[in-house]
């Protein structure tokens, strides 16, 4: 066993779309500790949802797993079948969906589609998976479960469906939990209550979690670790102070510049990062962020850098800073 | 007649919705926006804020006669528009939409979008001075002249939203409804299209309604922030004011519960969660609509409606019980 719950290395796929290959994700390398919190951000189609769904063998046609080692709590992901697959989701790891409209089945009651998941992953009958049922819909703090357990998800409000979305991925106890925007289809005051549930049970439960989000106040709040993808790269990874404090990826950088502060008393003008995102179809030479960075250099639109360590845990991928780091090297050289 | 100090003004604005449901020949009515007073003033940004289903959407649509006010009153420039014939208004106010995926006609090339709306006010003199006009909107926006002549489809979000803000403007217009432009936009873009809004007015002297539920950027556009609860006003006030020094219990929980994208800070405040879900607008709670979710509730706020006062200069609250709250 690796000291990692997750431990995803040199991570490749790519969508076989008729318009060509898109390269989704490009080498991700990626690692989470038993009841860490990692955050991933990053615009639309940077590869964020993508390498969490990998993970739990949700890959969808027509994407394909082309390289690198996937591994979660001494499973070897790639190399599962469906069936072994099925053991596991559901069971060990689980997410939590971003629309809880639509990721609930409108015919089942609540009650059903929680016990469903009860019955297959443990040896409980009908009546105990029941029991289990209203336990877990009390924990995720939904009042009167008993008569929840008979309604359809059209009953309950946006907030009431992603807290039993929350029960059903819980009702195993898994180590980790994927929770993929769980808060954006929500309002702030209901966000701010799934939040605090999601730590709560966090404490409780000592699971790990994966929370794919675009909010930086979000990360902020929650995690440990965040990882920084831009173009189906992991551009900065670091923990959550590296990352707000000390950014040293140019995108990382120019993406905390661009969000307007509440606290801030004064009016200052927002810096955007110029430019469009990445056609992943027809991705540029070289750095992905290049076209869009400001401190470009030539080398920048030629090949892509390998990572840098800052600290310990702290990486990123950019010129400037093997740029930094050879200058460094050299006059060390020199005093020598 | 009313002074000149707004540009937009609206007295009791109420818009009622007919909904299904209910007993046979029953009719029940959604309260979208219940007796809603403000005025913007020229130059001035006034933000809305709010949870969905508050309302602020319909203020911006009721506002340019998009929908017919149930009651209440609507000027511009010191005229009463509530029943006048919109045409001469509609070039004067514009909107731009929330989605720029919905709101623009994936069959019309980007130059017929900008170009209906200078036919529909006749306001080109030939064909090249229409191509003109539409060049240069385009360029206004941060486009090009060959952007003209291509479909919705071939464009990034971003550009598609500065597509809606050239149609907008490409009236002239005084006063701009936005409803949430930048809430469809990836984190990166939004801070373009927000300081192309900002640079916009600066240069073009124009008014706005900037709608959106994201607080910090609403408070960063905006000169004056009202903040709506189902479909009522519960507090206006200078942006600075509102997000520092709120009074009434609803914003600031509202304000509490936005997660800051500042580690530090975010360890050390506090949040004040509220319990519960909104109220549905149909059967909204009597008095003080905010009392099923708020802390300080009681038997006054259950029975009566709180009034809508001035609590400092330019700030206005309506709760029963400022003084415990604060």
């Amino acid at each position: 066993m690796s000291e990692y719950l997750v431990n995803i290395e040199n991570e490749r796929l790519s969508f076989f779309t008729p318009a060509g290959e898109v390269k989704a994700l490009n080498d991700v390398s990626l690692h989470l500790r038993e009841g860490e919190v990692l955050g991933i951000v990053g615009e639309s189609g940077s590869g964020k949802s993508v390498t969490a769904y990998s993970l739990m063998g949700l890959t969808a046609f027509p994407g394909r797993l082309i390289g690198g080692s996937l591994q979660f709590n001494g499973h070897q992901i790639e190399k599962m079948t469906e069936k072994e697959m099925r053991k596991i989701r559901g069971n060990e790891i689980s997410i939590i969906f971003q629309d809880p409209m639509t990721s609930l089945n409108p015919v089942y009651t609540i009650g059903n589609q929680i016990t469903e998941v009860v019955m297959l992953h443990t040896s409980k009958n009908k009546q105990q998976a029941t029991e289990r049922a209203r336990e877990l819909l009390t924990l995720v703090g939904i009042n009167e479960p008993q008569k929840r357990l008979n309604q359809y998800p059209h009953e309950l409000s946006g907030g009431m469906r992603q807290r039993v979305m929350i029960a059903i991925a819980l009702a195993c106890e898994p180590k980790l939990l994927i929770a993929d925007e769980p808060t954006t289809a929500l309002d702030v005051t209901i966000q701010a209550q799934i939040l605090e549930l999601m730590m709560e049970l966090k404490e409780k439960l000592g699971m790990a979690i994966i929370m794919i989000t675009h909010d930086l106040g979000v990360v902020a709040n929650m995690c440990d670790r965040i990882a920084v993808m831009y173009a189906g790269k992991v551009v900065e990874y670091g923990n959550t102070d590296d990352i707000f404090y000390n950014p040293s990826h140019e995108y990382t950088k120019g993406l905390i510049r661009s969000i307007p502060k509440l606290t801030e008393k004064e009016h200052n003008k927002l810096i955007p990062i110029e430019g469009s995102p990445v056609d992943m179809l027809n991705p540029p030479a070289g750095c992905p962020f290049a076209p869009r960075c400001r401190a470009c250099m030539k080398i920048c639109l030629r090949e892509m850098p390998e990572y840098t360590d800052i600290t310990d845990i702290h990486y990123s991928a950019c010129w400037l800073l093997q740029k930094e780091e050879f200058e460094r090297q050299l006059s060390q050289k020199g005093d020598a | 007649m009313m002074d000149n100090k707004y540009l937009v003004e609206v007295q009791n604005l109420q818009q009622y919705f007919p909904v299904a449901g209910g007993k046979l020949f029953e009719k029940k009515v959604v309260k979208a926006v219940d007796n809603v007073s403000f005025g913007i003033k020229r130059g001035e940004t006034l933000g809305l804020v709010g949870e969905s289903g508050c309302g602020k959407t319909t203020t911006g649509r009721t506002l340019l006669r998009l929908y017919e006010p149930t009651s209440g009153k609507i000027f511009f420039d010191g005229q009463d528009i509530t029943k006048a014939n919109m045409l001469p208004y509609r070039q004067k106010m514009q909107i731009v939409f929330q989605d720029p995926y919905a709101s623009l006609d994936p069959r019309m090339t980007v130059g017929d979008i900008i170009g209906e709306a200078i036919d529909i006010h006749h306001l080109a003199a030939s064909k090249k001075d229409r191509q003109d006009q539409i060049i240069s909107v385009l360029s206004t926006v941060g486009l090009n002249s060959e952007h003209a002549n291509r479909y919705p489809h071939e464009f990034s979000g971003g550009q598609r939203q500065r597509v809606g803000i050239a149609r907008a403007l490409a009236v002239n217009p005084q006063f701009i409804v936005c409803d949430e432009p930048v809430s469809a936009l990836d984190v990166s873009i939004q801070a373009q299209v927000v300081n192309m809004f900002e640079k916009l007015q600066e240069e073009m002297g124009l008014t706005y309604l900037f709608i959106a539920h994201d607080l910090s950027i609403v408070k960063h556009i905006s000169n004056r922030i009202g903040v709506m609860y189902l479909g009522k006003m519960v507090e206006l006030a200078d942006s600075y004011e509102l997000t520092f020094h709120s009074v009434h219990p609803y914003t600031k929980s509202l304000i509490s519960a936005i997660p800051i994208a500042d580690p530090e800070t975010s360890r050390k405040s506090k949040r004040i969660v509220l319990e519960g879900d909104v109220p549905s607008p149909v059967n909204p709670p009597s008095g003080c609509r905010f009392r099923t979710r708020c802390p300080y509730a009681d038997e006054l706020c259950a029975a009566q409606e709180p009034e809508w006062k001035e609590v400092s200069t330019g700030h206005y609250a309506a709760c029963h019980h400022l003084d415990k709250v604060n």
